[in-house]
């Protein structure tokens, strides 16, 4: 009870309640995303967090019971919308590995450029908005030229920049031309010094390093308990990584290191992420050099020939008969696909991006489910905050890199 | 090196005619129990010191309508890393009683998998710490992700079930017009279109 003779005189009844409920989002400049966290504080310190998610929740699973698998496709770059390339492809190799599809290693090679091109722009923006987070706006505005960069060779691949929908069932719909070639060439040269730069800005600054080292730490039993894959997870300490345990794409081809960590930190995280993009940057020019090992006729293939599932070209549709009677049969989508259950999965952004598809003999899948690691590793947001600053839980909540559409599906 | 035959033959030592229906769509092991049974089985494959299947990578609902007395599915894909091997689970239960033990006492990633299966498919998950709706609204009262409801709206006949192979309302050629069906007329027009 406040007594008559303080010099301050609260008001009735503030005494009893000693904590704060606070409301980070649902549309809230920190949260990069529509979902919101409601943290009950006690002065600067986070006692309880509850999340609310599905303010994006465009059921997905549910549409795609409604679609042949060709219209699926633009329907995944809205999960992970920073590296839609990763999710489209992920969910070609799903319905190859359904339809028994073999697809030409140029046509895996220059997936696998792509997807790590997408690697790279994922991380780019995690990286650059953890350090805006911790006040450090340089290093986002630098690295930004370099992702318009990398979106002009997605532009002429497939035409468009954020939804790429890139890619058919089979391969791709026209081969890569020369000008794609010739920015990914001027990425190759350019990036790296960019990207050391703006390390040397962060890895080794005081500052960084303070707001970071032991901001929401997660050890290795809790982050597997968790279901924590990806970056997240390696930077934990546990070195798993679909594209080595499961190869897709040929991955198998490639020399390259799975980075870890050891404390499960936003720093950790941090680094982890860096060094991917380093090791991205390596694989990207393995495979553009096997591309270029292709010769003649070889480097002329961009798809498999799959006359069911992939589009023939317009010149053949007006004067073939059997190409006009496949683009109707798979515009109208009446092509039954092959009864049976999937699993496949790829390393995504985030982490283990996994499509389990049932088919039931009908044109579109029975049921799919897609393993989205943001919804899976974020419900650990509140053990990671749980007695932290607020300041904290806003690092944490970037360097987790959490994207609502991944996590909304 | 752990082998799909070998996690067979353990799980039919441990539970034998419990756990049946062992099949290997594209070399992924699966197989099925009783519901009663899930937590046991899961228990078994986490603890065994040889199968170790101690990564939940995913849980999820499928409802089959036409199956009497097991509608409802939820399967566990289990992951063991160590020996870098999957498995996936199924279990199956009745709509009108969907209570499933859950699985978070084992998995803090059975968490918020398990609310999106309660609220998608209504799976009763029994002694979930915070069985409530997680994409939806609070205020919905049916489970969208059944079969009966459908996605598209009635007036879209091109996204009928039958354009999709399964039967279906639409029923074309079925239609009654001036002349009865499309199919009678152009029976008696010799073939040619009525419309």
């Amino acid at each position: 009870m406040p007594t008559t003779d303080q010099h301050i005189r609260l008001p009735e009844g503030s005494i009893e309640r000693t904590t704060t409920r606070l409301n980070l989002g649902p549309t809230h400049p920190a949260t990069h995303g529509v979902f919101q966290n409601i943290l009950e504080m006690d002065g600067e310190k986070i006692v309880s967090a509850e999340q609310t998610i599905g303010y994006v929740h465009r059921a997905i699973e549910k549409l795609a019971e409604r679609r042949p698998l060709y219209q699926i496709t633009p329907l995944t770059d809205r999960l992970n919308y920073c590296s839609s390339p990763i999710n489209n492809i992920g969910w070609h190799t799903t319905c190859e590995k359904l339809l028994r599809i073999k697809v030409p290693k140029r046509v895996d090679y220059l997936r696998i450029i792509l997807m790590e091109l997408a690697r790279i722009a994922d991380h780019l923006i995690c990286n650059s908005i953890v350090g805006v987070d911790a006040g450090a706006y340089t290093g986002f505005l630098y690295l930004m030229q370099y992702r318009e960069l990398i979106y002009e060779i997605w532009e002429q691949v497939c035409g468009a920049r954020l939804t790429t929908n890139i890619g058919r069932i089979g391969g791709f719909e026209r081969n890569f031309n020369n000008i794609a070639f010739e920015k990914l060439e001027k990425f190759l040269k350019e990036y790296p010094p960019v990207l050391k730069e703006f390390e040397n800005l962060f890895v080794r600054n005081r500052i960084f390093m303070d707001r970071t080292i032991g901001v929401g730490p997660i050890s290795a039993e809790r982050a597997l308990n968790y279901g924590f894959t990806g970056p997240n997870l390696r930077a934990a300490g546990v070195d798993y990584d679909v594209r080595v345990h499961t190869p897709y794409c040929s991955y198998e081809d490639f020399d390259f290191k799975i980075p870890v960590g050891t404390t499960g930190d936003c720093y950790d995280r941090f680094l982890v992420r860096e060094e991917e993009q380093w090791q991205s940057l390596s694989i990207i020019e393995q495979a553009y050099e096997k591309v270029q090992e292709f010769k003649g006729a070889e480097a002329e293939v961009y798809h498999a020939d799959v006359p069911e599932y992939y589009l023939p070209s317009k010149e053949d549709v007006y004067t073939k008969m059997e190409a006009l009677i496949w683009h109707f049969k798979i515009i109208m989508g009446e092509i039954d696909m092959p009864a049976g259950e999937v699993y496949h999965s790829v390393e995504g952004g985030n982490g283990e991006l996994g499509y389990y598809l049932i088919s039931d003999g009908g044109r579109a899948p029975y049921r799919l489910q897609i393993r989205r690691p943001c919804f899976i590793y974020y419900q650990a947001y509140e053990e990671l905050v749980r007695g932290s600053l607020l300041s904290d839980a806003i690092i944490v909540l970037s360097s987790l890199n959490l994207i609502a559409g991944e996590m909304d599906g | 090196m752990l082998a799909n035959e070998h996690i067979k033959q353990r799980l039919i030592e441990k539970f034998a005619e419990q756990v049946s229906n062992f099949t290997e769509p594209f070399g992924m092991l699966t197989f099925e129990a009783p519901k009663e049974m899930n937590l046991k089985v899961l228990n078994f494959l986490y603890d065994d010191s040889e199968l170790k299947f101690q990564f939940l990578t995913s849980l999820c609902g499928v409802h089959y309508p036409d199956q009497k007395g097991r509608e409802l599915a939820i399967v566990y894909h289990l992951h063991n890393l160590d020996d870098n091997i999957r498995i996936r689970f199924k279990i199956f239960t009745d709509i009108a009683k969907p209570d499933v033990y859950t699985a978070t006492g084992l998995f803090s990633a059975a968490n918020w998998l398990e609310r999106e299966t309660y609220d998608f498919y209504g799976v009763n998950f029994l002694g979930h710490p915070n069985l409530k709706r997680i994409l939806n609204v609070d205020e919905m009262d049916y489970f969208p992700m059944r079969k009966e409801y459908p996605v598209e709206e009635s007036t879209r006949i091109d996204k009928d079930d039958e354009m999709f192979g399964r039967g279906g309302t639409f029923g074309y050629g079925t239609e009654k017009t001036d002349h009865g069906t499309i199919a009678e007329a152009e029976k008696n027009n010799e073939g040619r279109p009525v419309l």
